[in-house]
């Protein structure tokens, strides 16, 4: 019970210091942080519409989230996020638009099914893209935190030159973007009134259900929780190792990949051309780690996020200090979380040397 | 031949921040310590440059200031790795992500910096005197890594720091030593890029060096002189698409955009050869393990 309460508890208080932090720099710029924070909670939750624009922010950090735990589960960094999440929705995109659901199928039907058929292959680009990195490293023992980095770069640029060839473009878009997907292909939006709560959300939730089942409920998860834990042992259960990472990969490509899809199905319509990377891959860092890389607490640590996100331009709009500022309050944050590593690691040394006096 | 030179000056110029990012990635991982954060380092020093180059007028001191905080915001990541034995990737991720909030914060805010057009660092022949200074550093740190004692006891902690340890060597002194080196000349890259190559900050200026020297630091195997080497194939990767743009050859600047990372990728691979790094490089020691 007690690790319980310290699992909930570091998180907390991480968060804690991170907003300390923030407050700190705030002071300093001379605004009033009562004032930066107010704002920062009207925008999260002072109507109905702005839950539900929380809530928007909140569904591609529960995705990203889920992604990288999944990895972090088999002991692997998936910091590839952002580039499966870019090719994700080039693929995303062309689905939406290109593929015209049949004429004698209930539209209610088509409705279901076109952005089902979109986002499958928006988790197969992104799979296949995070899958290189998997076979890299299982095989090549290549560490896949640098080849994911290199993997998004070569992503971003992949994805931009793509939207150059002429099976994007469609007839009449201007090359900076793709056309407008279907509509038969969006996600139902407006769940809340005047709000952009699109049905993402409940594919999202739906997502956290199926992984939490996946890594706690079946033999296929158990295994990847075990070569996280320990490969050498792994392997001496007869568990394949390198089946596992290629298998972690690809399942956190797909994740981040619906991450993807869902915003372009959702929000965005079409496939812009990225002006650089969208940083719901890194924020997705923060999400697991203090989720605990758990899918309960990621989905609750992406609230959390999406929040903080929202935040940043309501206070920038009250007081005038840049958006920035909440990017400090989430380095912090995950400052401390990765730290506090140090905190039970330094009181099981202390404990143990006590024992041994 | 005038294309040749413009060709060798625009890899040089391309090259340096790499270089600089590069030797200070082998110091601290020659010592066992995986620093991710160097993008935030020099994006860092790029921000520290420009800010004491406009408010001491001295674009010298602008450079000191780039190592200074380079070094202190390496000091983060080296207590993080070394005295809590925080995971040191996420570390550096976290590190990265607080510099691109203060630096674009600062940016924004202090409004009583002039962010543009301080003085910056003079050139020799139309090529940046950190140009040169960057070939010297390579120089030196290959002397120091392979020609004195304490280059050996540095390599000896990342290779072995149990055996290290055992012959009398501060492991955790060296691997400071090592993350704040790095810091110092990822500073220095920053310094290149904003006041040496330009006069001005620039949001996110740094764009992915940091990753890439790392790859050069790979592909060149963690010696000073390979990561020269690779910083000049990637410089050139670089300076060839505006070479192509000029001459009219329609290669699409994304395909050479991605050069760097392949080549990265091939290297680790071991399709261009085997590339291993220092044994112990990522791994917290503890005292007796």
């Amino acid at each position: 019970m007690g690790n319980q309460i310290r699992a909930i508890a570091v998180p907390l208080l991480a968060t804690a210091a991170g907003l300390l932090v923030g407050m700190i720099f705030i002071l300093i710029s001379g605004a009033d942080p009562g004032e930066a924070y107010e704002a920062l909670l009207n925008a999260v939750a002072g109507e109905p519409r702005m839950v539900g624009e929380t809530l928007v922010a909140t569904i591609p950090l529960i995705f990203t989230g889920l992604a990288i735990s999944l990895a972090f589960r088999c002991g692997l960094f998936n910091i590839g996020v952002e580039g499966q999440y870019l090719l994700a929705q080039v693929a995303a995109a062309w689905a939406g638009f290109a593929l015209t659901m049949p004429e004698w199928l209930n539209p209610t039907i088509a409705g279901l099914i076109h952005p089902a058929i979109a986002m499958f292959f928006g988790m197969v680009a992104g799979g296949l893209w995070a899958t290189i990195s998997g076979v890299l490293k299982a095989y090549r023992g290549v560490h896949e935190v640098i080849n994911s980095i290199m993997l998004n770069y070569v992503g971003l640029f992949l994805s931009t030159w793509l939207l150059q060839q002429s099976f994007l473009k469609g007839t009449g878009s201007s090359g900076a973007s793709t056309p407008f997907v279907k509509p038969t292909a969006a996600l139902t939006q407006g769940l809340i009134e005047s709000s952009n709560l699109h049905a993402g959300l409940w594919v999202a939730l739906g997502a956290a259900v199926l992984v939490w089942f996946f890594l706690f409920k079946t033999p296929y998860g158990y295994e990847i929780r075990a070569v996280g834990l320990s490969p050498g042992a792994a392997e001496y259960a007869g568990i394949s190792v390198p089946r596992n990472i290629i298998l972690a990969m690809g399942l956190s490509g797909a994740l981040a990949g619906l991450a993807g899809s869902v915003q372009t199905l959702g929000i965005l319509g079409k496939f812009y051309e990225p002006m650089g990377f969208v940083g719901y891959g890194f924020e997705g860092i923060a999400v697991a780690l203090v989720g605990r890389n758990h899918p309960a607490g990621v989905v609750l640590a992406a609230l959390l996020f999406g929040a903080l996100g929202r935040g940043g331009p309501a206070m920038q709009a009250a007081t005038g200090l840049p958006k920035e500022v909440i990017w400090i309050v989430q380095g912090t944050v995950i400052f401390f979380v990765a730290a506090e590593g140090l905190w039970n690691f330094l009181r099981s040394q202390r404990m143990k040397g006590e024992a041994k006096a | 031949m005038t294309i040749l030179v413009v060709l060798l000056t625009s890899t040089l110029r391309a090259a340096t921040p790499l270089l600089l990012g590069a030797l200070g990635g082998i110091f601290s991982e020659r010592s066992g310590v995986v620093n991710i954060a160097l993008e935030g380092i020099i994006l860092s020093g790029a921000w520290a440059a420009v800010y004491f180059s406009f408010t001491t007028g001295s674009a010298w001191l602008g450079m000191v200031g780039a190592l200074v905080v380079g070094s202190l915001v390496a000091l983060l990541h080296a207590v993080a790795s070394i005295r809590f034995k925080a995971n040191q990737v996420v570390s550096g991720v976290a590190i990265n992500l607080l510099m691109s909030g203060f630096t674009g914060f600062t940016y924004a805010n202090w409004t009583e910096v002039k962010w543009d057009n301080v003085p910056k660092l003079p050139d020799f022949f139309s090529l940046n005197i950190l140009v040169y200074g960057a070939i010297i550093i390579t120089a030196i740190s290959w002397f120091v890594l392979y020609k004195t004692s304490w280059g050996l006891r540095l390599r000896a902690v990342g290779e072995h720091p149990l055996a290290a340890d055992t012959v009398g060597v501060n492991v955790a002194a060296m691997r400071y030593w090592g993350v704040l080196l790095s810091g110092v000349l990822a500073g220095l890259a920053g310094a290149y890029l904003s006041i040496g190559q330009l006069s001005r900050f620039t949001l996110g200026m740094s764009s992915g060096r940091g990753f890439i020297a790392l790859a050069a630091m790979i592909f060149g195997r963690w010696n000073p002189w390979g990561a020269f080497w690779a910083c000049l194939l990637f410089g050139a990767a670089d300076a060839l698409g505006t070479l192509f743009q000029i001459a009219g050859v329609k290669v699409p600047s994304q395909i050479l955009s991605m050069a760097p990372y392949l080549l990265t990728m091939l290297a680790l691979a071991g399709v261009v050869g085997r590339s291993t790094p220092p044994a112990a490089s990522g791994t917290p020691y503890e005292k007796g393990h």
